[in-house]
């Protein structure tokens, strides 16, 4: 019953959880910023005219996109270590992880970002004496990077809820964080509780300042 | 490396019981199924309803299908599982959370697949409105010029066209909802992920059983993608680009 | 020539990744790799009281942690290193075994039932604690025994030998449990509070430690037969001979000091954290018995039929 519950354990618990945020937010800005760097670069290969490139691209996008991710975090952990002989520390598992993981879902953002400039500009491009990469840095990737800034960061509080997964190799961020808090305190139900309007405030204000940059952008073109 | 490989583990007895280890998988790869389903089709439903009311006119009816899609968008899949499981039935009256925690028929099943459901169906809402926004505004005068009522048009102008472009992004969204079944195991559905967990402690051929897992998984996925293919084409609007990837 | 800085970095990091990857191929034993990194990491858990759980300040403690950490001590001495850094990683039962097999985790200082199944994958220290599979229930409840939960709601977690040994009891003995799942132990005890289950079945001493870090533990008690005895043990990699004779060296060093007793007295008879309370575990004849013969003898030779 709501009158038993005693949320004066908050309090208490605090440092813990601000310590897990911490690293639910330092997880979510690795994979944000590298799985954009690796995603652009997938979809570049998928565009290519390269065959071979196009299909090692598009088989690890469509593979990635097929599993769940707490398989895909598992294999990491367990898998990578047997391969390279160096195994390493859950944070790092974990950020590796979510880069290849989320540069999958971002590779295809980019790519119809891409495919949203008008060839026009590509031609334009090659006609002023660009070489293809010059005329994809300069010309096309500020163009779809800006076209699909929203979706990009909208994906981007996806990733922020999704890396509450990592409870399955045991890395501490916000949500586990709560439930040893909730198991030490004995009020796992009221932590349960904390943490989902933690989580409820956070991606809410972030979803509201996107879809305000969305109309600023829509306003701008 | 020095793991102990043993891919016949599948064909081994249970310990303790009569089946084998691949009738396990079988079973789960069944839960799995019909969790994703149920809530499929709960997300359908729900999710074409509060997307629709999202774009009418109307303050109160679209502050409240606002307000559903954000409350079941910005809370992690796995914090809603244990907000339906552990946190819900304690705000019942006492008997009723008794029958709920204790005798409901499939009680983790219908849990999962309740939470699936709605937070899949806030993820489906947003397509709908953005298929129905994707309009022009001329469709809707059209039909108002004519004489329809607003439901009307919804129902002869609108919806039909909406629908049917919001097809491609709903095949993800089928995907994703196979995928996100796998954290209906921290309530104790006995799906894969759950039953992969078993195995491995059974066996302690650990890598061997998430290999089968994630195949099971990569066969949903796609038999979902395919079928969705289907459809895709049967509904396709000629003329309409939205359809072609 | 900007444009062209990108690939020629990526084909750089390519080429390190895989030169990483040759060099890293030869798997060294455990004693060259604290001895070349001055690291060891050790596998811990979050809630198996009182052998491996976290603390009020989220720390890792508990009686097998200790004897890992004398562990490390005693392979510092041997080796004469001045200091050696203990890394401590987060273990599920999911995970414990692959993380030891691939050599993330060195130590695993859980609460691991040896048995025949694991011993193909990885070794055991002999063994440090016995443990007896029971059940906890609410005392208003009634129950007693395992015979009166036909038809009801049982608890146990996920991914645990318990799971097996209620579904070997429910076709010996014709009883229908509804099983229910926690994904960990703190999960399946609040099952328990919530009245989602009327019992919890699991090893005695983590059923103790959950009771005594409860909200209102005069509520609950342990009660039934035993289902099964197991041997709790410290895991490490197999075919490791040289480390696995210094953890057997240090373990049997503490089993005839009497450090062993001392430290059982400190974990499960002593107030211990985070609540400061006792959790009066008298320790089992098993248990005496391996500290008198150091031995690392599967679960299967506890449970032979008299």
């Amino acid at each position: 019953m709501l009158s038993d519950f005693d949320f004066s354990v908050l309090t208490d618990s605090l440092p813990f959880l601000w310590a897990g945020l911490q690293f639910t937010i330092q997880l979510t800005l690795v994979a944000m910023t590298g799985g954009i760097i690796f995603g652009t670069l997938l979809a570049l290969a998928r565009l290519s005219s390269m065959k071979p490139l196009a299909m090692a691209a598009a088989a690890y996008v469509n593979t990635m996109r097929s599993i769940p991710l707490v398989m895909v975090i598992l294999w990491f952990f367990l898998l990578l270590p047997l391969l390279t002989g160096k195994p390493m520390g859950a944070e790092s598992s974990a950020m590796m992880t979510f880069m290849a993981f989320e540069a999958a879902y971002y590779s295809e953002i980019m790519r119809a970002g891409i495919q949203s400039v008008p060839r026009g500009q590509v031609h334009a491009g090659q006609a002023m004496g660009f070489t293809y990469s010059q005329s994809m840095r300069f010309v096309v990737l500020p163009q779809a990077f800006r076209n699909m800034l929203p979706i990009l960061l909208t994906q981007t509080i996806v990733l922020f809820q999704d890396t509450s997964l990592v409870y399955a190799i045991g890395s501490k961020d916000l949500l586990k964080a709560s439930e040893i808090a909730g198991k030490n305190y004995n009020r796992p139900i009221e932590m349960y509780i904390f943490v989902a309007l933690i989580y409820f405030i956070i991606c809410f204000s972030l979803s509201q300042l996107v879809k305000r940059l969305q109309q600023r952008i829509a306003i701008i073109r | 490396m020095n793991y102990h490989w043993n891919w016949g583990i599948f064909f081994d007895q249970v310990q303790n019981g009569d089946e084998t280890y691949l009738a396990w998988l079988i079973s789960a790869l069944g839960w799995t199924v019909a969790v994703s389903i149920t809530a499929w089709i709960m997300a359908l439903v729900l999710g074409a309803i509060i997307g629709t009311l999202r774009t009418v006119p109307h303050r109160g009816i679209s502050f409240f299908a606002n307000a559903w899609v954000e409350l079941f968008r910005n809370i992690p899949l796995l914090v809603q599982m244990f907000l339906w499981f552990f946190v819900v039935p304690e705000l019942l009256p006492k008997d009723l959370a008794l029958w709920v925690k204790q005798d409901m028929p499939a009680k983790e099943f219908v849990t999962a697949a309740i939470c699936l459901g709605l937070f899949t169906s806030s993820r489906i809402a947003e397509q709908t409105r953005a298929g129905i926004q994707s309009l022009p505004r001329g469709q809707t005068n059209a039909g108002l010029a004519m004489g329809f009522t607003r439901a009307q048009v919804y129902r002869y102008v609108l919806l039909p066209m909406a629908f049917r472009i919001i097809v491609p992004p709903l095949t993800s969204e089928l995907m994703n909802i196979f995928k996100n079944s796998s954290v209906a195991f921290a309530i104790g559905v006995l799906e894969l992920t759950f039953v992969s967990r078993q195995m491995q402690e059974d066996t302690s051929q650990g890598i061997e059983v998430y290999a089968a897992v994630t195949l099971l998984y990569f066969i949903c996925a796609f038999a979902a993608n395919r079928g969705m293919a289907l459809v895709e084409k049967r509904v396709q609007v000629p003329g309409y680009i939205a359809g072609a990837h | 020539m900007t444009q062209t800085l990108l690939p020629r970095r990526l084909t750089l990091i390519a080429a390190s990744l895989a030169a990483f990857g040759l060099s890293a191929q030869v798997q060294a034993g455990t004693i060259e790799k604290v001895k070349e990194s001055g690291a060891i990491t050790m596998g811990i858990r979050e809630s198996s009281l009182p052998l491996s759980y976290l603390d009020d300040k989220q720390q890792p403690v508990g009686y097998h942690v200790e004897i890992c950490q004398k562990i490390v001590d005693g392979v510092k001495a041997k080796l004469g290193l001045k200091a050696v850094k203990i890394n401590y990683q987060p273990v599920t039962s999911q995970n414990r075994i692959p993380l030891v097999t691939n050599g993330t985790v060195d130590l695993e200082c859980g609460s691991t039932t040896n048995n025949a199944a694991r011993q193909q994958q990885v070794a055991f220290a002999p063994t440090t604690f016995v443990t007896n599979v029971r059940m906890a229930v609410k005392k208003a409840s009634g129950i007693t025994g395992l015979q009166q939960l036909n038809g009801k709601p049982v608890a146990t977690t996920t991914g645990t030998t318990s799971v097996q040994l209620m579904r070997g009891h429910e076709k010996g003995k014709g009883i229908d449990f509804k099983e229910v799942y926690g994904k960990d132990h703190a999960d399946a005890f609040l099952m328990l509070e919530s009245d989602r289950a009327v019992a919890f079945v699991m090893d005695d001493n983590l059923l103790a430690g959950l009771i005594a870090s409860s909200k209102n533990p005069s509520d609950y008690a342990i009660v039934g037969e035993v289902l099964n005895i197991e041997p709790i043990a410290i895991m490490l990699r197999k075919e490791d001979p040289q480390f696995q004779g210094m953890v057997n060296a240090t373990v049997k060093d503490l089993a005839k000091s009497g450090e062993l007793d001392k430290l059982y007295k400190k974990w499960f008879q002593s107030p211990i954290p985070p609540k400061g309370v006792n959790l009066n575990f008298t320790m089992s004849e098993q248990l005496k018995e391996a500290i008198k013969n150091p031995n690392d003898l599967p679960a299967e030779q506890y449970n032979i039929k008299k």
